[in-house]
């Protein structure tokens, strides 16, 4: 009897060779089964979904799906996604990157995106470590833990991803864990059919390059933590648990829409005036 | 009707000059007063230009500033990024898509870019990123000019990689040879730097505009529709592979890491020195097409100065200068900086006997005429200035006159 497959695997590249580049009892793969299945449930097609990433281990989810896709620089996928989305405004574009890669490198242009209100959801997959580079500490991990780089324990505070992408500007922000898949298909799904800019980070595991430093203990068990140590918004007692759920979800004037608003007006204004600033006795630069 | 792959389609300039209402119809094939950043930008105009982004940086701004005016009514995209690193990725995002895509900077912003500058060489994206330079390193003199830049072009971004440079010497080049970048960015599917100096950047100068089909405007060539299998860095019976655009049913794969034809990452060495092998050769089997460089009185010439930009000015004035006073001196300008005339150098070398290279940096220029001139016959000096000011003609007229070269003994 033939079993029927998963619906995953409509969108996995038959082409490519796998298997991935995870390593066993890693979060990131759930995270793609989850995106895979809520862009599904959207009703998008294939053909106008471009996944793009930066570097890491999250990084590399793209080249595994049947999307147009785009593995780009570290901490850079948003500045691709930003011209992908720009030129073609018919495009849904997604982006996944891990903490290291959104926050840190990448936390600039994190930033900007938020501001700009530019038409793109970002998931950031945050395993509170650098783990592709071997479990360097990131911007969240948290005060006092063990990683590659902070031996005798991180001295840094960690930053809340949601808090900063809300007091950006972003228009929908919303947190999950690899554990609670379905809270997190709904916030994706939600996602990627939100006017502005999107921000969806999943709590995930690597228990190879911290859990174990860090006494986390089996892959399951960092999976389970996901479940005690997080808290539902509306539960939340600040007892020290993250909070999930949606922090905002508002509804913005995004970035390509308001610069049709430019384009009317530069075309009203068009044949009319010569540049101002082709006057030639214009004052000489600055730095 | 289906396309075909092999064939390039060729646009009219003058569509794209009126649609982008720069001139009247009638200025077409007339003439402007221009600075070169102006220049630069309208040129990007009329070869098609339809997406930048930026972050403002003298001496280059203006181009973002006339582009910020002129690219919405045309329904073409401009943005401002949060820095340079971004602009570049932004534009690399949108070529993706079949656009046509510039940044404009200088040095400090150059810098920056060189990381997403090797994505694009990687990924054999088309775009065109103009410096406009200034004196360095590091902020160094943001108005003064300087060519202190030309090894960066080629050798900016790490690993080994093939790229093509341009540099006017004049604002009628600047709208000219922009044109051009565009056509060889998406003909070769590669990023083409485009030098310019501060003074040319900033000087006015007469603008001849050049009539329709003068310089034909190129498209990307792009695979044909319903293929069962699209295979985006496969050599497809050319060195260039077609380019599909995102959104168009090719969905394809894009790295920046070494990939195989079918465009995922591979560590295979004999797929990684096929990748190369082609990429260098797509450059070194079309140099006929991508080297531009204007000779100057070189027949009978025993002395030939060599240069580029601002200098070559200087150098065609003191070059005849010296000729009406009895010396056999040439020039040879070249406008292709990278890659290197190699052959053009080399064949030079054997014919004169005096190679002068003025250039507004330590000696960078000379450093490759020093490796294509292979007769040792052959004396090569430089010029070389840094202060901010450009080489004057009667500067590089003394040098040509010093009694120390070699058969200068009169
Ligand atoms: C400019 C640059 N700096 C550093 C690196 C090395 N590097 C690769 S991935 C990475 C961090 C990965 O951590 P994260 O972004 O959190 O993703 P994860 O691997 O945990 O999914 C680093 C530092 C790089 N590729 N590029
Ligand atoms: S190192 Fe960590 S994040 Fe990377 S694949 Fe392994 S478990 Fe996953």
């Amino acid at each position: 009897m033939a079993r029927k497959l998963p619906l995953i695997h409509r969108y996995l590249r038959k082409d490519k060779k796998f298997p991935t580049v995870w390593c066993p009892g890693c979060g990131i793969g759930v995270v793609l089964g989850s995106l895979i299945r809520a862009i599904h449930n959207s009703g998008l097609s294939k053909d106008d979904v471009v996944l793009v990433s930066g570097i890491g281990c999250t990084g590399r989810m793209p080249v595994y799906v049947d999307f147009n896709t785009l593995h780009t620089t570290h901490g850079r996928a948003l500045t691709f996604a930003s011209g992908v989305r720009l030129a073609n405004p018919k495009l849904k574009v997604i982006t996944v990157m891990g903490d290291g890669d959104a926050i840190a490198i990448g936390g600039n242009h994190f930033i900007h995106a938020c501001r700009r209100n530019i038409e793109i959801t970002a998931i950031v997959v945050n395993n509170f470590i650098y783990g592709m580079t071997g479990g360097q500490f990131s911007p969240t991990t948290p005060t006092g833990d063990i990683s590659a780089t902070s031996p005798f324990g991180n001295i840094a505070q960690s930053v809340d991803i949601c808090e900063l992408a809300r007091d950006c500007g972003a228009s929908y922000v919303a947190r999950s864990t690899i554990y609670h898949v379905n809270e997190m298909e709904k916030q994706i799904a939600r996602a990627v059919t939100t006017s502005g800019f999107s921000v969806v980070e999943v709590l995930s595991t690597c228990y190879s390059r911290y859990g174990k430093l860090n006494q986390k203990g089996s892959p399951r068990e960092m999976f389970r933590a996901l479940k005690d140590q997080t808290v539902p918004i509306a539960k939340a007692d600040g007892d020290g648990r993250i909070s999930r759920g949606v922090f905002i979800d508002r509804a913005e004037a995004a970035y390509s829409d308001t610069y049709q608003t430019i384009v009317a007006k530069a075309r009203e204004h068009d044949g009319g005036e010569p540049l101002p600033l082709l006057n030639p006795t214009r004052p000489g630069g600055t730095p | 009707m289906q396309e075909t792959t092999t064939e390039i389609r060729f646009a009219s300039p003058k569509r794209y000059i009126e649609e982008s209402l720069i001139f009247k119809k009638s200025q077409l094939g007339e003439v402007g007063f221009l600075s070169g950043n102006e220049a630069c930008a309208y040129g990007a105009l009329a070869a098609g230009l339809s997406f930048y982004a930026g972050y403002p940086i003298t001496p280059s701004t203006e181009i973002a500033e006339i582009l910020s005016y002129r690219m919405p009514a045309l329904g073409r995209v401009f943005i401002q990024m949060e820095d340079e690193i971004a602009s570049m990725g932004a534009i690399i995002g949108a070529s993706l898509t079949g656009r046509k895509s510039m940044t404009a900077t200088s040095g400090p912003g150059f810098s920056l870019m060189q990381e997403n500058l090797g994505y694009a060489c990687i990924a054999e994206v088309p775009c065109v990123v103009v410096n406009v330079q200034r004196g360095g390193p590091s902020t160094g003199s943001p108005t003064s000019p300087a060519q202190g830049d030309l090894m960066q072009a080629r050798w900016g971004t790490h690993g080994d990689h093939p790229i093509i440079a341009l540099y006017p010497a004049s604002v009628q080049e600047a709208f000219e040879l922009t044109m051009v970048a565009f056509n060889l960015a998406e003909k070769y599917r590669t990023p083409v730097v485009f030098l310019m100096d501060e003074v040319i950047g900033h000087m006015r100068e007469k603008v001849v505009f050049p009539k329709e089909g003068q310089i034909p405007v190129l498209e990307r060539r792009k695979p044909p529709k319903g293929l069962e299998r699209f295979q985006p860095f496969a050599e497809d019976g050319g060195l260039v592979p077609p380019m599909a655009a995102f959104g168009e049913g090719y969905r394809y794969h894009v790295t920046g890491l070494h990939h195989d034809p079918a465009g995922y990452p591979t560590l295979r060495p004999d797929e990684i020195n096929r990748w190369f092998e082609r990429v260098f050769a797509k450059i070194e089997q079309n140099l006929d097409e991508i080297l531009l460089y204007r000779e100057e009185d070189l027949e009978d010439a025993e002395t030939v100065v060599v240069s580029c930009g601002i200098t070559a000015r200087s150098a065609r004035a003191a070059a005849r200068s010296a000729r009406a006073r009895g010396q056999k001196v040439g020039t040879l300008t070249l406008q292709t900086i990278w890659p290197f005339p190699e052959k053009v150098l080399r064949q030079l070398g054997s014919r004169v006997r005096r190679i002068l290279v003025p250039e507004l940096n330590r000696g960078q220029l000379i450093l490759e005429i020093q490796r294509c001139v292979r007769n040792p016959e052959v004396e090569i000096r430089g010029i070389n200035r840094l202060d901010g000011g450009v080489i004057t003609p009667a500067q590089i007229l003394e040098k040509l006159e010093e009694r120390s070269w070699p058969g200068n003994s009169h």
